[in-house]
Parts: C-alpha cells; sequence; structure tokens
C-alpha cells in the first residue's frame, strides 16, 4: 500500500526538524527508557528560542502602533534614503518608511504562520486519528485523499487558487489545505498503536461511541506529538507563504508581509542594502525561533532522539 | 501492481483536478483585454475555442477534449497556440540539469559533513556544522539565491572577471552553461545539504554504537577502515534512498530557483503559465510533477530492497 511509503519518505526535514532515526527503514532504534527525575521544561536552546519568539511577537504587536508613521504614509523628503534618526530603518523608493512596513511585515508572517500551523495540525490530528482508529475502508478513503494532496503540487494550486483572491484569510485556507498530509500519518500510526491499549478498548467495552473514544481518548492523548508538530508547522507556513508572496500570489498590497517585502527590496539591495536586510533578517530570526523552540519540543517527545544530540 | 494501478489513478486525478481547477479559476480571455484595437468577441471567442481555452464552452465538452488528448499524448496548446508538449519537453532538459547538479553537490556535502559530524560527536566540528546547517535550514530559497546574486556581483566586482553568471541559461559552449548553472544549483543544493547533512549523521551515529562495528574494532582493524567500510556502507543505505525520492520532489521543487535566476526550465514557466492562465500547461506540468515523484518514490522502495534485502517486506 502507498500509505508506508510515504509516511517513509516524506519527511519535514527542510523546516528544521530533526529526523527521526527510527524512521529510517533500516536500521531500528530501541526507544531508551525515561529518566526517573523530571526533566525540565525547556533546554537552553529552546529557552533561547522561546525569548527570541516572544520578542519578536511582542515588537510585531506592539512596534506598528510605537512606530510614528503608517504603512500608508510617504515622505516625500526621504526617498530611497539610508537609515536616519527619523527613519532608523531607511525608506523605500517611493518614501515609504521601513521600520513600519518591517514590522507590519513581521506581524503578517507570524499570524500566517501561527494559524495555518494551529488549523493543519487540528486537520492532521482528526483525519490521522479517524484514520488509525477506524481501519478499514475509513483509512483506505482517507489515506488516498492524503496521497492526493501530497501528489499535487501545492505551490501550483495555492497560486492558481489566490491568483483570484485578495484576502488573506483564503491564503490561510489555501495553505492549511496543504500543510496537513505528513502529520496526518504520524498521527495515523501512533493511533494505531494506541487503539490496543488498556483504556481505549475498555472505554470501547463501555460501549462509549467511537468517534467520542477517538476525540477523548485518542486525540488528547497524542498531545505531544501534536504540539511539537504544530510548532514545526509555523516555520514551515512561514516559509509557504514567503515564497508566495515573492511571486505575488500570496499577501498582496495594500498588506505587506515579509516575503513580499523581500521581493520589493531584492531588486535594489546592491545599491540600496536597507531594502532588503531588515525584512531578510527578521525573516531568518523568526525560522530560527521557531525551529529553536520546535526541536526542543520534538527532543522531550522522542527520548530515543535524546541520545543523538 | 495493485500499486502500480493505484499510482496510474492518482496521477489522473491529480492532473485532472488541476485542470479543472485552472479552468475554473484562470481567466484566458485576459490575454486580449489590453490589446488597443479591441480584438471583436467573435475572434477572441474563435481563437480559444481552437486551443480549447474558450469560457463559453461546457466544461465537461472541455475536459472530454482535454482528457482525450491526453490519453493519445497530446498535452493541448498554449493560448497563443504553441504545443504544450513540445514546450515541456524542452524545458524538463533545462530543469534536468539544474536538479542533477543541485542534488550532485549537496548529497556530496551532506553526507561528508554528516559523516565527519558523528564521526567528531560533539566535538568542535560536530557543533560548528550543526549551527550552520541550523541557520540554513532557517533561510527561505528566496532569501538564499538573492543573497548569492549579490556575494556574486561583488566577487565578480573584486576580480574583475564577470565568471559568475546571475541569469538566463547560457547559449555558448559547456563553460558558459557552468557559468550560469552555479549560483542556481548553489541554491538548491546548500538547503539539502543541510538536511542531507542532518540525516546522514543520525544514521551514522546510529551505526556507530551498532556491535559489529564494536567487534571490527576489537578484532584490530584501524579505525579508518572500520568508519569507512563497516560504518559508513550502513548508514548511507536509508540516507540514498532518501536521496532518491528527493529528486522527483525537486523537479518542481526548483521553481523558487529558477525564477529568481531565470532559467527557462519547468518551475519557472509555471509561474508564467499561471500569469497567462495556460489552463493546459498547469495541468501538463502537474502530471509531469506526478509522474516524477511517484516514479522516484517506487525507484526509492526498489533501491532500499535493493541495498538491504535482509529488511525486505
Amino acid at each position: 500500500m502507498s500509505a508506508s511509503l510515504w509516511g517513509r519518505f516524506t519527511t519535514r526535514a527542510t523546516t528544521g526538524l530533526r529526523p527521526s532515526a527510527s524512521r529510517f527503514p533500516g536500521i531500528s532504534t530501541s526507544v531508551g527508557t525515561p529518566p526517573a527525575a523530571r526533566p525540565r521544561m525547556f533546554s537552553a536552546t529552546g529557552i533561547a528560542g522561546l525569548a527570541l519568539l516572544s520578542f519578536l511577537a511582542a515588537l510585531a504587536v506592539l512596534g506598528p502602533i510605537l512606530v510614528p508613521w503608517t504603512a500608508a504614509d510617504r515622505d516625500f523628503e526621504a526617498f530611497l534614503q539610508p537609515p536616519t534618526a527619523n527613519h532608523p530603518f531607511g525608506t523605500t523608493a517611493s518614501g515609504g518608511d521601513l521600520l513600519v512596513l518591517t514590522l507590519l511585515g513581521l506581524r503578517k508572517s507570524l499570524l500566517i504562520g501561527f494559524v495555518v500551523a494551529v488549523a493543519a495540525t487540528t486537520v492532521a490530528a482528526l483525519v490521522g486519528a479517524f484514520a488509525g482508529y477506524f481501519l478499514g475502508w475509513v483509512d483506505r478513503t482517507l489515506m488516498w485523499v492524503t496521497d492526493l494532496l501530497l501528489v499535487i503540487p501545492a505551490f501550483l494550486v495555492v497560486a492558481v487558487v489566490s491568483s483570484g483572491h485578495d484576502d488573506w484569510i483564503a491564503l490561510v485556507v489555501l495553505l492549511t489545505a496543504f500543510m496537513w498530509m505528513v502529520t496526518a500519518k504520524a498521527v495515523r500510526g501512533a493511533t494505531i498503536v494506541m487503539r490496543d491499549r488498556d483504556y481505549v478498548k475498555a472505554a470501547r467495552f463501555m460501549g462509549v461511541p467511537s468517534h467520542r473514544i477517538v476525540l477523548r481518548h485518542v486525540v488528547p492523548n497524542l498531545a505531544s506529538l501534536l504540539v511539537a508538530d504544530a510548532t514545526v508547522n509555523v516555520g514551515a507556513a512561514i516559509l509557504a507563504e514567503t515564497s508566495l508572496s515573492y511571486f505575488g500570489f500570496g499577501v498582496t498590497p495594500p498588506d505587506v508581509s515579509l516575503g513580499s517585502l523581500i521581493a520589493d527590496g531584492a531588486p535594489t539591495a546592491l545599491y540600496a542594502p536597507w531594502t532588503f536586510w531588515w525584512a531578510a533578517g527578521l525573516l531568518i530570526a523568526l525560522i530560527v525561533a521557531v525551529n529553536l523552540v520546535g526541536d526542543d519540543l520534538r527532543d522531550r517527545f522522542d527520548p530515543a532522539l535524546r541520545a543523538c544530540a | 501492481m495493485v500499486r502500480l494501478v493505484n499510482y496510474t489513478a492518482l496521477i489522473v486525478v491529480a492532473s485532472s483536478l488541476a485542470w479543472l481547477l485552472a479552468a475554473v479559476t484562470l481567466d484566458p480571455r485576459a490575454n486580449y483585454a489590453g490589446r488597443t484595437p479591441a480584438p471583436p468577441v467573435a475572434v477572441v471567442d474563435a481563437a480559444l475555442s481552437e486551443v480549447n481555452l474558450n469560457d463559453h464552452d461546457p466544461l465537461l465538452d472541455r475536459y472530454l477534449t482535454w482528457i482525450s488528448g491526453v490519453a493519445r499524448g497530446d498535452f493541448g496548446r498554449t493560448w497563443d497556440g504553441l504545443s504544450v508538449g513540445a514546450d515541456l519537453a524542452d524545458r524538463a532538459g533545462v530543469t534536468l540539469r539544474l536538479v542533477t547538479a543541485g542534488l550532485a553537490v549537496g548529497a556530496l556535502l551532506g553526507l561528508t559533513v554528516g559523516t565527519l559530524a558523528a564521526v567528531h560527536h560533539r566535538r568542535w566540528f560536530d557543533r560548528v556544522s550543526g549551527a550552520v546547517v541550523f541557520l540554513l535550514l532557517a533561510v527561505p530559497a528566496v532569501v538564499l539565491a538573492n543573497v548569492l546574486i549579490l556575494g556574486a556581483i561583488r566577487f565578480n566586482d573584486a576580480t574583475g572577471a564577470r565568471f559568475l553568471m546571475v541569469s538566463g541559461e547560457g547559449a555558448g559552449g559547456a563553460l558558459d552553461r557552468l557559468r550560469h548553472l552555479v549560483l542556481p544549483a548553489l541554491t538548491l543544493a546548500l538547503p539539502l545539504a543541510a538536511v542531507f547533512s542532518r540525516y546522514q549523521r543520525n544514521a551514522m551515529l546510529d551505526v556507530l554504537d551498532a556491535d559489529y562495528v564494536r567487534t571490527a574494532r576489537a578484532k584490530g582493524l584501524p579505525r579508518r577502515t572500520v568508519i569507512v567500510r563497516h560504518a559508513l556502507r550502513t548508514a548511507l543505505i536509508p540516507t540514498t534512498t532518501y536521496l532518491t525520492f528527493t529528486f522527483g520532489a525537486l523537479l518542481v521543487g526548483s521553481t523558487v530557483t529558477e525564477t529568481v535566476f531565470g532559467r527557462p526550465g519547468l518551475g519557472q514557466r509555471l509561474i508564467t503559465a499561471i500569469q497567462t492562465s495556460d489552463v493546459n500547461t498547469v495541468a501538463g506540468i502537474t502530471a509531469v510533477a506526478a509522474v516524477a515523484l511517484l516514479l522516484s518514490a517506487v525507484a526509492a522502495d526498489v533501491l532500499q530492497r535493493v541495498l538491504n534485502p535482509g529488511r525486505a517486506r
């Protein structure tokens, strides 16, 4: 069946996920016993990531309010100026203040990243848990749809459909539609193991309806996997949004995102570096922060990986 | 056999969905809207009907025309009447060269770094390479491509020789092609190397702990021989399988790279096809992408069985 195949080879390693060694077909890892002492909440790198992420989030929320300029303002005395006291990040070719534009872009990228990640992980949890719990034709149908969505180039569909919509909500829905598949496969695998656990069996023999077993007993017990995956998905969603916006298919004017700012800044980056580097730097910092937190959560979830770290 | 039928069905459904979606959403008529002596509606209708893109014709009829064409190996025509099949065949070569170069460099770099990091586990090389890999994974392709372009321009200015070219494919000899290939291939290779090195490091760490490696050391083989002959050979199996699979995904995954560097490949065509509302081209590229992805999935599966017969299930 193709389901096992995809589960084996499709990883989201590009987003900074440390590929699980147990996913390698040739090698079996023994899952170590968890340490006796209660593990700390976060490792040093996790705390660093969390701090950076909070700082960027605060900047995105509060920054645009504190800056005296707005996205629509044009300073007709300063076209394409390097950073000055008046414009700490410099100005664009049409006199827009880059500080406020970059902060608004950061806000939009963060918002899209988080909403898409939460929505995609929710879909993944439901599809994966139902497929893994019921098996049979439910499983075959759901996994066939999952494979189909994996085969269709996501970039193409999102670009085609969103070129007709200017709404960023439409973009969120589209990105979500193409982001849940890999997590759903992982959830399905975990559910198949879980459906033979005693507490699930007990609920079944007590006559609890199947859909309630899935929602009340299976999904909540996968919480650690889901939280870790949602965090990794934030980075993936931001990266996807960036390349779409770069080509003008994602966030469209008057909205700005870090991707559209990078697209605007790239042609002038050689002689006006401030139009490119602020947005690019903030974007990289944002992804680094998200990946640091995500990797940390993942290590805590999978003790077998901690040995390698 | 069941899997083959299933894959064929996936390919057909995927390209049909892409065609329907594009046919419903895109508007080829817009290509004629900007002309200054506005062409008569009847002329536009005739021209669009000619290439099966007229949105006044019933959708089902257009779909049947398209799918029966595909069954005969004809992918239809673009809005200005060119053959989609011939166009995509030309571009496939450009993309194939880029992906092969990027994958080869990325795999070589990633495997080397990953193996060395595992051998020097928790020493300075491991830590430094780990940090670099982590940073690379956070850099989006659009940023990486533009940073490489900026770096190349600085490099050309500094040395006075215009060796690295940042746009196009290169029409001259092999050297000219190479000059145009270096930067886009690097854009693909660096993130791939980062991913591969993580895979390879984890696989190596698993293998280095294995009993047979300890036995090989205990019977007196030099450390280098054990690492290369015993550990590396086993650790390469999962990474090679993953590499094969990546090849298929990259065939359309190079969209960003091709567009930024202006290489006339499949990925770049995808962007222009959407901009000019070329429904048939969009569906054609989807079909190519689906075939490539599933072929490489099958190849990865076969390769894994060949390399590791003991684990075959």
